[in-house]
């Protein structure tokens, strides 16, 4: 799992690199999250990715695409060449996911705040329908400063939406600065607690926490689940690590070779 | 037409959803106005499949678009002003780019509101509505149409925004015969087309046949569909008419007026008069002394086919 994290954690790099633009500090933060829940958790196929009876999974943090990607596309969901055209006119996969151009890709997102509500819709959906499918919200903290997640998570609890996981990507920064300089969320905890939520504290960047977490969120019954998961911006690329610059930004080919060293990869990946 | 048989289409919409609520694909969601937008008559019958979301339009449309990921049909019902205007950016992202199958049925459009005025007065959305890639826009004048549109909506798969209106009006068709993209032409008249959609569809056929009287012979369209637009029947009113007029219970900026004018001017370029809300604000008042204040109604359209 850990190789797998780290793969991804290359791709990350790799594609931001090729498309010069991009997230990666925000898709590194998440490596660790979507490793475990494609790899371990979710119930996915690649040859059928609109099964009927899926685990869902909608990235409302949209803008860490390349994340989402770099993890479709190691699950196979399709070639991992296609990874090379990342934000390019002639390739699929778009600068926020598009659920109608790319394989894998459960909702289309990338104007923050709206993916809560869509998991919900397909929460509700799968209560309606008697299926046991899952479905998970990955959430930045930045973005639960938008007013529809908090419209979305009234929704969870009235329905009692114990097949939804909201995944909070807690990793302290948004473009402006720290989440507490900008406006201050904390504590998200408390606020998803209120809610309505059972929530589990972890550290979004250990796998165990991670795999742990998840577990503990399907036996809870009715209620919706949030994970607070404390990560690191940028995490796995030393210079990128907690640094708000690295929001969106792409590196320059020095920068390129040393994030892949790093990450464990050939130079000439 | 029946002037003692009128409904609201709203209402006529609350009883058309009851009607297909046993298809199981069938779910409604609505913002704390369900017994306003009369989805009450559906939630009674189907508790099951009844979703009140709470004041919260931006939830509304995008639980709307999750839903229908999963093969549901939502029908995502509020005020128009709340649903095209505050919930625009869910309603372009998370439905009509992914071109996702919820149908928006917005009550309350226009200034026959009536009193609650200005903020609640929605002359924006078929303007807004209109400009979104994948949305088919579809506004009904009376409680057949509703009828049909609500069932025929269902049977087709993309996004759609219905836009229904509070004022009782009267019965005008007996026969659903009807086509998603086709005008109605009312009369046969060649001195003037008058185009009308929804509430100033009555205003504009009362006004057909006083001009008659008056020894001018006009015909009405009927344009339920805004978009996309019947651009056959309205060349065809140009060539065959001396003039053409569009009313609407809408800015005359970017709504019916303009889409008839988009036509005309790429295919056969004809003056065109629109009538409307020119470009403000509405008011509080009762909805008839409203049609006659904006100068929507039928005197106003005989007054202006005569002065032209």
């Amino acid at each position: 799992m850990e190789e797998i994290a780290k793969q991804i954690r290359r791709d990350i790099v790799k594609q931001v690199y090729h498309a010069k633009s991009g997230h990666p500090g925000g898709s590194l933060s998440i490596a660790d999250i979507l490793a475990v829940l494609y790899f371990k958790e979710m119930n996915v196929d690649v040859n059928n990715p609109k099964k009927e009876d899926r685990d869902r999974l909608v990235l409302s943090k949209g803008h860490c695409a390349p994340a989402l990607y770099a993890t479709l596309a190691l699950k196979g969901f399709f070639k991992e060449e296609e990874l090379d055209s990342f934000r390019k006119v002639d390739g699929i996969l778009q600068g926020h996911p598009d659920m109608k151009k790319i394989p894998g890709v459960d909702m289309t997102t990338g104007s923050l705040g709206q993916g809560l509500s869509a998991a919900n819709g397909m929460a509700i959906a799968g209560k309606l329908d008697n299926k046991d499918y899952r479905v998970y919200a990955i959430l930045g903290d930045g973005e639960i400063e938008e007013g529809q997640i908090w419209e979305a998570a009234m929704t969870a609890t009235k329905y009692k939406l114990d097949n939804l996981c909201v995944i909070v990507d807690n990793n302290n920064l948004q473009i402006d600065g720290t989440i507490e300089d900008v406006i201050n969320p904390y504590p998200i905890d408390e606020k998803f607690k209120s809610f309505g939520f059972n929530v589990i504290n972890i550290n979004g960047n250990n796998l165990e926490e991670i795999e742990k977490s998840l577990e503990e969120a399907k036996k809870c019954k009715g209620m919706p689940t949030a994970i607070i998961a404390k990560t690191i911006k940028g995490k796995g690329v030393s210079f990128m690590e907690n640094k708000v610059e690295w929001h969106g930004k792409a590196p320059n080919e020095e920068e390129y070779k040393l994030a892949i060293k790093e990450l464990g990869g050939q130079e000439d990946e | 037409m029946n002037n003692d048989d009128k409904k609201a289409t709203r209402q006529s919409y609350g009883e058309a959803l009851a009607d297909i609520g046993e298809d199981e694909r069938v779910v409604v969601l609505d913002a704390d106005l369900s017994t306003a937008t009369k989805t009450s008559i559906f939630a009674k019958k189907y508790p099951n499949h009844f979703f009140d979301v709470g004041i919260a339009e931006q939830n509304l449309m995008s639980v709307s678009a999750g839903l229908a990921t999963c093969g549901k049909i939502p029908f995502a019902s509020t005020f128009a002003v709340f649903a095209a205007g505050r919930a625009y950016d869910q309603i372009r992202n998370s439905i009509c780019y992914p071109n996702l199958n919820v149908k928006i049925c917005a009550t309350h459009a226009g200034v026959t509101v009536g009193e609650d005025g200005a903020t609640h007065q929605m002359l924006e959305d078929l303007s807004l509505m209109r400009t979104l890639p994948n949305m088919t826009v579809m506004c009904t004048s009376d409680d057949t149409q509703t009828k049909w549109a609500i069932k025929k909506i269902k049977e087709i798969n993309g996004p759609v925004y219905l836009r229904l209106c509070r004022l009782a009006t009267p019965k005008i068709y007996n026969e659903e015969n009807f086509e998603i993209g086709k005008g109605v032409q009312i009369g046969e008249g060649t001195d003037a087309t008058i185009i009308a959609t929804g509430v100033t569809v009555p205003e504009a056929i009362k006004a057909m046949e006083e001009l008659k009287e008056k020894g001018v012979n006009v015909r009405v369209i009927d344009m339920h569909t805004i978009k996309p637009i019947d651009k056959e029947i309205i060349i065809k009113s140009a060539k065959e008419t001396k003039k053409i007029i569009t009313v609407e219970d809408h800015n005359i900026i970017g709504g019916l007026g303009s889409a008839v004018c988009e036509v005309l001017s790429e295919n056969y370029p004809t003056q065109v008069v629109r009538m409307g809300i020119n470009d403000r604000f509405g008011i509080s008042g009762k909805a008839e002394e409203l049609l006659k204040y904006f100068e929507i109604d039928k005197d106003s359209i005989i007054k202006k086919i005569l002065e032209n």
